[in-house]
């Protein structure tokens, strides 16, 4: 018996559903970080599924561009979060008023 | 031993891989860029001293001539023998790429020349700034030739990651570190949206590839369009979160205000410009058989940009974040041109972008003159008299600011007219009406600003505590509350630095920071002002090479 694709693409949109209320709910930056990595692996999930449905291998070799670029753009990230970390010592974003309006 | 069956047929595999040819002539211009970049960079990490700021920005600038020129040499190119496609598809080379890689070279140019003084200013030490300014060029340039979904991702990351860098450089203000990572989470959760939308359209249309997405929606009558048309909504929200159009905007204010200045006009204006390419180039020519679907989102979107921009603008006390609801009210405008759908419209919003970027830079440029060491006085009180005191740099941030309003003889002008008639054009009249009434509501907060330089600077206590930095009502979002402690500091800082002002003009409080224009300053602020003068009362050249930058699918 295998698995119908509907499921998977179900299930990569719960994850990236997931993602996306945990960028806009939590208030630590890091697990801001992970749910958005959440929502780019549901993306791949996404791709392969659909890669797999229409039986063409182009959805597979992008998953390989996403990967690269999330993995550069979480490398930066932590680098903010570092420098931001050695003037004070915490990451939540409600520490982060200096600016309003 | 023979190797196991799968590696060998792997290897046959292999070999039959059909690697599509390169044109590297056609991809020069993105490859300058980051070379000179690569260079820059690896050749000041094998210096023993940090290398002379002016020798980085030097090379730079060279970096950018050179693209600029690459770039021309492809608008000819393009003009003598038509438009083409490159890489199995995947870059496309036609006169909207061109006239992209030229206005993001221009950007570079001026913007490198104008960040040279602040960096010398603030310390910033090493050749990051200038890098980080090349590489993410060479993202929106990419944005720009892209023709491929995936390529248009690849160039929104390089365009983005080196500008949350940007935003985080000046380590010396807990502003500049709140503002990168705002704009980091936001950009990535737009990202994220973004390559989810590819995927919802991959799904729907088999491919990535924009012609053949145009082509499979001309050959193909879909009946449950439901995930092409999610697919395109969250490709409009990624695309609006990158060009700040309202609701997609909440970044902008905050990280205007808290980038470092030079890089926040390189900010509005390289993404602007990044942003829209893609967005005009996906929405008007792959997805031109859907227009009616998407062409009523964009008109909301449109809508409501202008008028939040140019109403929240209106009670801002600090300048940058006043600028940054201007540049949101301005990405209304470019909206109109794309809510047109037409050539016209693609060709109203390019010279919008171009003159715009001109007229950003420049007033940051003057911002960044203004704000003084430490990037703090910002506020509105601290431009009353400038005029007097600094007539040259209040002439030019007048002249700019009036452009940006769109008062008749500037670029602002022409290309207001021109978005504006082509949605009139396309049948949105009552859009256009709306950007009208914007223009004139943006129109008063740009002349408070030009009307203020040119009050006298009243000699009341009250105005003496602003020219320290200080806002007695406390409205400014930068002076906390450590700013009193800070103010001894600042006036010895003012009465040391204010060499070559005559000691009359310094007497009164307001002058008391080095206001003194650098050269570097000069020249760019100069160039962006000659800029937009001579092409709003000569724009034909201007409007003619936009009009002629036609995308390779036309509507």
């Amino acid at each position: 018996m295998t698995v119908p694709g509907s499921w998977y693409l179900a299930l990569s949109a719960v994850v990236f559903a997931i993602g996306a209320l945990g960028v806009l709910t939590r208030r630590n930056v890091l697990i801001m970080f992970m749910c958005v990595e959440l929502m780019l692996n549901a993306a791949n999930l996404a791709f392969v599924t659909f890669a797999r449905m229409l039986d063409d291998i182009g959805g597979e070799a992008l998953v390989f561009f996403v990967l690269v670029v999330a993995a550069a753009e979480v490398v930066v990230g932590l680098g903010i979060v570092v420098s931001i970390f050695r003037r004070r010592h915490s990451a939540t974003a409600d520490d982060l008023h200096v600016m309003k309006g | 031993m023979s190797a196991p069956p799968g590696i060998t047929e792997l290897a046959a595999a292999a070999a039959k891989l059909a690697i599509p040819h390169i044109d590297y002539l056609s991809v020069l211009p993105i490859m300058v860029m980051l070379g000179g970049a690569v260079v820059i960079l690896g050749w000041s990490s094998l210096l023993r001293r940090p290398m002379d700021s002016g020798w980085v920005t030097s090379l730079t600038v060279l970096t950018a001539s050179a693209t600029l020129i690459l770039s021309l040499f492809q608008w000819g190119a393009v003009l003598a023998h038509g438009a083409h496609t490159h890489i199995d598809g995947a870059i496309v080379q036609d006169g909207f790429s061109a006239f992209v890689s030229v206005l993001v070279s221009c950007i570079v140019l001026v913007s490198a020349v104008i960040a040279d003084s602040w960096l010398r200013r603030e310390g910033v030490d090493g050749p990051e700034f200038q890098v980080l300014l090349l590489l993410s060029a060479a993202g929106a340039m990419t944005m720009g030739v892209a023709n491929d979904l995936i390529v248009v991702f690849l160039g929104l990351e390089l365009l983005s990651i080196p500008l949350y860098v940007l935003a985080a450089l000046n380590a010396r203000r807990a502003e500049s570190g709140e503002a990168a990572l705002k704009y980091f989470v936001l950009g990535g959760f737009s990202s994220a949206i973004f390559v989810y939308g590819i995927a919802l359209v991959y799904g729907a249309t088999g491919t990535t590839d924009l012609p053949q997405i145009a082509d499979y929606l001309a050959r193909n009558v879909l009946l449950h369009d439901g995930l092409l048309l999610a697919g395109l909504a969250l490709l409009l929200v990624g695309f609006g979160f990158k060009v700040a159009a309202v609701p997609f905007h909440l970044w902008a204010p905050d990280v205007y205000q808290g980038s470092p200045t030079p890089a926040t006009g390189f900010m509005a204006a390289v993404a602007k410009v990044g942003g829209f390419a893609a967005l005009l180039r996906v929405f008007v020519s792959s997805f031109h058989l859907l227009q009616n679907d998407w062409r009523p989102p964009v008109w909301v979107l449109a809508c409501i940009t202008l008028v939040f921009g140019a109403v929240v603008a209106l009670w801002q006390r600090d300048v940058k974040r006043m600028l940054a609801y201007s540049s949101i009210n301005h990405a209304g405008f470019v909206l109109l041109g794309l809510q047109a759908a037409s050539n016209r419209g693609v060709a109203a919003s390019l010279y919008y972008l171009f003159v715009y970027s001109f007229m950003v830079i420049g007033t940051f440029g003057v911002v960044s003159v203004v704000g003084g060491r430490g990037d703090r006085r910002h506020s509105l009180e601290a431009y009353r008299g400038l005029g007097a005191r600094q007539p040259w740099l209040a002439g030019a941030l007048t002249i700019l600011l009036l452009a940006q309003a769109g008062v008749p003889f500037t670029t602002g002008f022409v290309a207001k007219l021109e978005v504006i008639s082509a949605a009139v054009h396309a049948g949105s009249t009552d859009l256009a009406v709306v950007a009208m009434v914007s223009a004139a509501v943006a129109a008063f907060f740009y002349l408070r600003v030009a009307v203020l330089m040119y009050a006298p600077s009243g000699a009341g206590s009250e105005h003496a505590l602003d020219g320290l930095g200080i806002d007695p009502a406390g409205a400014t979002g930068s002076s906390g509350p450590s700013m009193p402690a800070e103010a001894p500091v600042l006036v010895a800082r003012g009465e040391a630095g204010s060499v070559g002002v005559p000691a009359t003009v310094v007497s009164p409080a307001p002058g008391a920071v080095d206001e003194t224009i650098p050269a570097g300053v000069a020249f760019g602020v100069g160039l962006c002002v000659a800029v937009t003068v001579v092409f709003g009362i000569w724009p034909e050249t201007l409007t003619s090479f936009a009009q002629h930058a036609t995308l390779l699918l036309r509507p």
